[in-house]
């Protein structure tokens, strides 16, 4: 599965999605593969503030638990919570299974992340 | 479950098909193992609706055989196996003196006097070396640790007689279950018993580890139209705790007695002397304090190994399995709790991560096949 080349990535396997100063938060194909069958997704209240790299959720697999951590600094400001019915989407189709959406209040963080190409290299 | 890094896993016969094959690899009791091929959920609903092939050669054999081996068997394993007949198999324990899990194992009578006793793959060598102490003084018995000469292959699944059959010589509809034979399976010698580890209907067949990728494609090959797949350790782990199995290390062990394992019907009330007997025995007079449960988590959340599981605000036991069951899509689990709060409707919680969670105390096991 490539890798979307307009999104920014964590070495903990997150992707963001920016669109001005909101960033969509999710896991990468690399993550979802190794987890293997996601069965449950425990995401933050809306209006959660985050530092970069704070734990804002968990996901669990049949055989494991994970959390997930966020790529920037900023506040919650929209929940997936499609995703409490079917977590199995997070499989099917990591890069669109958004879980948050983080408004930054420091956009200069995500300049900092890898880009998909340095993505790619990591997870090879 | 790190393995030391300077000791190289051990690889069963199948193991290069395995890798060929792409199935996820993990290190297991010592072991390079598959955990998952296509996925556990995927797996795990294969073998409730048709049927999958396991590879379980990592499990371990070991035999008992002379004069006295009925006799050694009677002293070193829970249940009893004067009742098993030539053919037959039982479930049963391997205990110390309080009682408690050293093992538990399955016990083959494959003849009158000799004995093949299946055991964790974890335990292999610590059994063995148990098990040869405490049958010192029987008499004419002695115990051989056969693990290298087996390949061990589960095909579990409604569907398994149906797979298995064109294979072989040996009469599966007509096999009990707990029972076994011999004969040929791909035109391989093999010993074919109705056991296994899922609760469903299926079978575990002993060959010769050179042949063993031999029986493996052939019964895959078999099973195309019934869309029989590979499965791994995964899928195994939840399938046998939706049958409400124990797992040695998980909800069994050297703390945990056959009484609070809620495992009466593999001690052998009325044998006579058998290692754990007297402690056994005075615990069912008097009542064991604690008990494993089935449970069912009610809000959201799944309870796993190890968490803690609370009545009101004490800390009253401990979640010993736990998982989101693919079947039955609901978060199951078994947990060792005080006698008072183990009947069935009870509730307690568990506190998953900090967060305190209701759950229900059900009765096992949580799935049983129709038939």
């Amino acid at each position: 599965m490539a890798y979307p080349a307009g999104f920014k990535y964590t070495k903990d396997h997150e992707w963001i999605e920016l669109t001005g100063d909101n960033g969509k938060v999710g896991i990468t194909d690399y993550a979802q593969q190794q987890l293997g069958d996601v069965v449950y997704v425990e995401l933050p209240e809306i209006g959660a503030k985050l530092k970069q790299g704070q734990s804002f959720g968990t996901i669990e697999s049949v055989k494991a638990v994970s959390e997930l951590y966020s790529p920037v600094t900023g506040e919650v400001v929209e929940v997936n919570t499609a995703l409490r019915d079917k977590p199995e989407t997070v499989n099917k189709d990591p890069h669109a299974s958004w879980m948050v959406v983080i408004k930054l209040s420091s956009p200069g963080e995500a300049g900092a992340l890898l880009d998909a190409t340095q993505y790619q290299d990591l997870v090879k | 479950m790190e393995q030391a890094t300077e000791t190289p896993l051990k690889k069963t016969a199948l193991n290069a098909r395995h890798r060929a094959s792409g199935a996820k690899m993990v290190p297991f009791s010592g072991w390079d193992m598959p955990v998952e091929y296509s996925g556990i959920v995927l797996e795990h609903n294969a073998v409730r609706t048709r049927a999958g092939v396991f590879d379980v050669s990592h499990m371990g054999e070991i035999e008992i055989a002379g004069k006295d081996a009925l006799a050694a068997v009677q002293r070193i394993s829970s249940n009893d196996a004067s009742k098993l007949q030539v053919g037959q198999a039982q479930y049963s324990g391997l205990l110390t003196p309080q009682g408690t899990f050293v093992d538990d194992l399955l016990v083959y009578r494959l003849g009158p006097a000799h004995f093949l006793l299946v055991v964790n793959a974890g335990n292999i060598a610590k059994d063995y070396g148990w098990m040869a102490e405490q049958i010192k003084g029987v008499g004419d018995a002695v115990a051989v640790d056969s693990s290298s000469r087996y390949a061990l292959i589960a095909l579990q699944g409604p569907e398994a007689v149906n797979v298995l059959q064109p294979l072989t010589g040996v009469d599966l509809a007509g096999m009990k279950y707990y029972w076994f034979g011999h004969g040929e399976v791909a035109n391989v010698r093999a010993t074919v018993s109705r056991t296994g580890y899922t609760g469903e209907d299926g079978f575990e067949i002993f060959v010769p580890p050179q042949s063993a990728d031999k029986v493996w494609q052939a019964i895959l090959e078999s099973g195309t139209a019934a869309e029989v797949i590979p499965c791994g350790l995964g899928a195994r782990d939840t399938l046998r705790l939706e049958a409400g199995m124990r797992l040695h290390g998980n909800d069994i062990d050297e703390t945990t007695t056959a009484v609070e394992a809620d495992l009466n019907w593999i001690v052998g009330w009325k044998k006579d002397d058998f290692i754990g007997a007297a402690a056994l025995r005075e615990q069912k007079a008097n009542g064991a304090a604690r008990k494993i449960v089935g449970f069912e988590v009610l809000d959201r959340g799944i309870a796993r190994h190890g968490y803690d599981a609370y009545v009101g605000d004490v800390k009253a036991g401990v979640v010993t399995s736990g998982t989101q069951t693919p079947y039955l899509k609901k978060a199951i689990g078994m947990a060792y709790l005080p006698i008072a709060h183990t009947a069935p409707g009870s509730e307690f919680d568990v506190d998953i991560r900090g967060r305190r969670t209701l759950a229900r105390v059900v009765p096992m096991p949580f799935y049983k096949r129709s038939r």
